[in-house]
């Protein structure tokens, strides 16, 4: 017989269930809830941790522990002993291989609290299982085998709960028995984290000395470690603040998921409160609209037999899923948030932000992602990463892309605003996930941290005369010939050309070259890659004006990164936006190297020059490929020309 | 500044997924299979949508065998709730006699896991609410609150959307559809205590009373009407029970007990040394892994 199998469980049985039934319900009627993770590495005792918990909590039954007693028998670890482990590994393919392979949840009652156990794995290929656990936690576990000290999995785990945003951490310092109870590798191992946990930004956290396996400080205070003074495991889990709480001090926004509307005389906004509090008669604003009103009731269902309005609230809270109604009819849907009046949060369409790539397929920067937060959904195209981390050491590395269970930053653009807080201030307004469009797949989990540009309260202008009318006017289809191509291709001479040959024809044309828009509209940046994304994004912008007003566009940048050009596709309608490859190779511009600046790069006067220290993603499927070794300047025009009129 | 509860937080994230699913899937469908879990489900629905009625129907898979008061509650609920009740029975079951007492695995099979398939894809329904709970078994533990079943209803655990913050994604192709579980987090212990403190109506034959059994094969049975064959020298015995779960009469085993008041049935389930899903012979097909092999079969 195991030691674990023999002792009797310590806090389980109220005796209250026993003798006063009614009196029980009523206590366990107030107990609050804590989510937590159990994080370590395979051989930490992370699931026998678990087991012990439900066991001592009287969560296995006798029909179960039988099971487990012949299980424990046939596959079990531990010899003759009961292998909790198996108790908690659940899919057969994990028990064959003696692992835990994704995230289990488990369940537990002190009489203070009602606990969720997130079980999460601790290889790495298995970041993206321990930042799902992670994100629904309000305390991590962090498990360490006192006989091998603070490894790089801890430092991996306590990376990413930190990241994640995780407060309370919790270094339980495992398998005490197996070091003889000693105090002093205890020390050394809290030493070991605290220095650590420091660099990392993680101020605070709490260090017991424990054994999963013997029961030691797990419920009761052991006799084996009498120089430890602080609280058991379970004594702790039951008194540290839930997450809750914390977001209930905090501004209310509400995210609406749901208009309800039975019938003409009722329209509700149904959704859950991310932050703070709300009460009939307190001034809310809607965003992004950012019309105000005031809330006249905070309905719920009446009790059966009761009738309608006896169940409205006079209050509710961060964490409760409401239906509220205004006073005024004011514009409000599903993704709008409605908030405080005097404090609402911004709207903003570029972000930078913190990813973990969650797919087997690595991101694809300037492709377009579904992007869900909240009750928002938008689509959104990410950038290169600005530096991925390794999550070993926490260096920060240079990236092209972002693969399975990467984590990085980069900055992010949306089609169309979005309502948001940083992810530090606010989980369910700052945290995103983006989804594949081909296979629907959730690719990506992302945090933001700051907007690039602030759009608040800036509207759409209706105007009368519209795109039509000024193409009408002018006789011809808008377009935009986008040139792209390494320094010296020769896009503005071809550009220059076909400028020529359209005006000679009567056709309304405007040229924007990337030399002049430098000297003025973007005289504000530099040559960095953000720079050069933040260029091309406003000459975007302003080329779509310009055929907003009926005019055929041409611009000849090198617009070096597939991702923008395809932003500025997108910006456009259909058919409108014509991509001209003028595709010379980097020898023959070099050799042309007409402003001499191909000399200066090489000779490392210009940093960040396209071609040499800078990559140029040729255009994968451009409208117009134009090969300049192989045809004349005069001729490329041509072909252009006939190209677009051919097409209008 | 009022503290939230557990059942209050299990409360908000069940109303919270049902809603999700209501504005992003095209044809959602409450399963409802009369149990105490659908009981809760059901009661979410209404509030979670209140003063409209759930903007769904209830499905009732059934399967000809459950218990009469079952059938009783379930059309008094689909009526007080204001819903669409649909109920299915697989035709091809029906035609063959299958049943529990000859054709033991084969009935669940035909009328469940079949039925249901049969259901969802003649209605077209691409969205089904269950009522399962993660502490039920133990490869429910690791499935998503929304599940995704390939065109032909299979579930690969290896292949799970990873589930993060409150965060749903609810797209799929044409063809698939979800499961979704929004009681996932409850225990039996959360479920009865929201029955108790909201008074949600549940089948009576939760509550311990003088019924016709049987003893056979270590399970109690009861003998609901005139269709279960009596084994020679079998005699029904009038025995004080009451039931943990409800499925098909013939194969869900009663335990005997004086609990007649909820306070009394939460009481003994406290008490008990046995797991709920003790009295269902379902678990315990195909080995350790009886259930997640149903699962990927396309069972609930």
């Amino acid at each position: 017989m195991s030691d674990i199998a023999t002792k009797d469980a310590v806090y389980v049985t109220d005796s209250l269930i026993a003798e006063d039934i009614d009196a029980y319900l009523e206590s366990h009627e107030h107990k609050t809830m804590l989510r937590f993770i159990t994080c370590g590495s395979v051989d930490d005792g992370k699931s026998t941790l678990i087991g012990r918990m439900l066991y001592d909590s009287k969560m296995i039954f006798e029909d179960q522990l039988d099971a487990l007693t012949a299980d424990s028998k046939k596959v079990g670890t531990q010899g003759q002993d009961i292998d909790f482990a198996l108790l908690v590994d659940g899919l057969a393919a994990e028990r064959e291989q003696g692992i835990t392979i994704d995230v289990a949840y488990r369940f537990f009652n002190t009489e203070k609290r009602k606990f969720i156990v997130a079980d999460c794995p601790g290889h790495e290929q298995y970041t993206r299982n321990m930042v799902t656990g992670a994100s629904t936690a309000d305390l991590a576990v962090i498990l360490i085998d006192a006989r091998k000290g603070v490894l790089v999995q801890t430092r991996r785990h306590s990376y990413l709960c930190h990241l994640i945003g995780i407060k309370n951490i919790v270094l339980a310092v495992n398998k005490m028995d197996l070091v003889d109870y000693d105090h002093a590798v205890f020390d050394a191992i809290v030493k070991d984290y605290t220095e650590f946990a420091h660099s990392i930004g993680i101020d605070t956290f709490t260090a017991m000395p424990i054994s999963g396996f013997k029961g030691d400080n797990i419920t009761t205070k052991s006799d084996n470690t009498p120089w430890y003074t602080g609280p058991t495991l379970i004594e702790h889990l039951e008194t540290v603040e839930v997450l809750s709480s914390v977001d209930a001090d905090k501004p209310f926004r509400l995210p609406v998921q749901w208009v309800n509307r039975p019938n003409l005389d009722f329209r509700g906004f149904s959704g859950l409160i991310a932050t703070g509090s709300v009460k009939p008669g307190d001034k809310i604003r809607v965003l992004p609209s950012g019309k105000t009103s005031t809330i006249t009731r905070i309905v719920t269902m009446p009790t059966l037999g009761g009738v309608e309005g006896d169940g409205d609230l006079e209050e509710a809270t961060a964490g409760q899923s409401i239906t509220v109604t205004f006073a005024d009819e004011i514009d409000c849907s599903r993704g709008s948030v409605i908030s405080t009046a005097d404090n609402p949060p911004q709207t903003a369409d570029q972000f930078e932000s913190t990813f973990v790539w969650l797919a087997d397929e690595a991101m694809t920067a300037g492709r377009a992602y579904w992007l869900k937060l909240g009750t928002q959904m938008v689509s959104a195209t990410v950038h290169e990463p600005k530096y991925t981390v390794n999550v070993n050491t926490m260096e920060h590395m240079a990236a092209k892309t972002l693969e399975l269970n990467a984590i990085g930053v980069a900055e992010l653009t949306t089609d169309k605003a979005v309502v948001f807080e940083p992810y530090a201030d606010n989980r369910t307004l700052g945290g995103f996930i983006l989804i594949d469009k081909m296979t629907n797949a959730t690719v990506a989990a992302g945090m933001i941290n700051f907007s690039l540009r602030r759009s608040q309260n800036v509207h759409w202008q209706a105007t009368d005369i519209g795109r039509k009318q000024h193409a009408d006017l002018k006789n011809q289809k808008p377009a935009l010939l986008w040139f792209t191509g390494l320094s010296g291709s020769g896009k503005s001479t071809i550009a220059n050309l076909v400028e020529k040959k359209l005006y000679r024809m009567n056709r309304h044309t405007f040229l924007l070259d990337g030399d002049n828009v430098r000297h003025g509209l973007n005289k504000d940046l530099g040559f960095t890659e953000a720079d050069r994304i933040e260029n091309i994004r406003r000459v975007g912008e302003v080329a779509k004006l310009m055929t907003d007003s009926g005019l055929i566009v041409i611009t000849a940048f090198i617009s070096p990164f597939q991702a923008e050009r395809d932003m500025v596709r997108g910006m456009l309608p259909e058919g409108e936006f014509i991509e001209v490859f003028i595709d010379t190779p980097l020898r023959v511009a070099e050799s042309r190297d007409v402003k001499g600046l191909y000399k200066k790069a090489r000779a490392g006067e210009l940093k960040n020059f396209t071609g040499i220290d800078s990559p140029y993603e040729a255009p994968r499927n451009p409208e117009i490929r134009i090969d300049t070794t192989a045809i004349t300047p005069e001729e490329a025009a041509d072909l252009i020309v006939n190209t677009l009129l051919g097409d209008a | 500044m009022t503290t939230l509860t557990h059942l209050d937080r299990l409360e908000a994230e069940a109303i919270h997924i049902l809603r999700e699913v209501v504005a992003e899937a095209e044809k959602p469908v409450m399963m409802y299979s009369v149990g105490k879990d659908s009981a809760v489900m059901l009661h979410l629905a209404r509030k979670a949508f209140y003063p409209s009625p759930p903007p769904f129907p209830l499905l009732h898979v059934d399967t000809t065998w459950k218990f009469k008061e079952m059938y009783k509650l379930r059309d008094t609920m689909a009526r007080e709730s204001g819903m669409e009740l649909i109920v299915y029975q697989n035709q091809e079951a029906k035609d063959k006699g299958i049943n529990p007492f000859d054709h033991g695995a084969l009935h669940t099979d035909m009328w469940k896991t079949e039925g249901l398939k049969q259901a969802l894809d003649k209605y077209g329904f691409d969205a089904a609410f269950g009522g399962a709970r993660r502490d039920e078994e133990k490869s429910r533990a690791k499935e998503r609150i929304f599940s995704f079943r390939t065109t032909s209803h299979g579930w690969d655990p290896k292949n799970q959307r990873p589930e993060l913050w409150n965060l749903y994604n609810a797209r799929k192709a044409k063809g698939e559809s979800i499961r979704v579980f929004p009681i996932s987090n409850w225990t039996e212990l959360d479920i009865w205590q929201y029955i108790h403190l909201n008074d949600i109506p549940i089948v009576p034959l939760y509550f311990a009373d003088k019924r016709p059994t049987v003893e056979r094969d270590g399970m109690l049975l009861m003998v609901d009407d005139d269709r279960f064959p009596l084994r020679p020298g079998e005699v029904p015995v009038e025995r004080s029970i009451r039931f943990r779960t409800l499925g098909c009469y013939p194969l869900t085993g009663a335990v005997e007990s004086t609990a007649k008041t909820l306070p009394e049935v939460i009481q003994e389930t406290l008490l008990t040394t046995t797991s709920e899903r003790q009295g269902r012979a379902i678990d315990k097909d195909a080995g350790g892994a009886g259930m997640e092999v149903k699962k990927q079969q396309g069972y609930f």
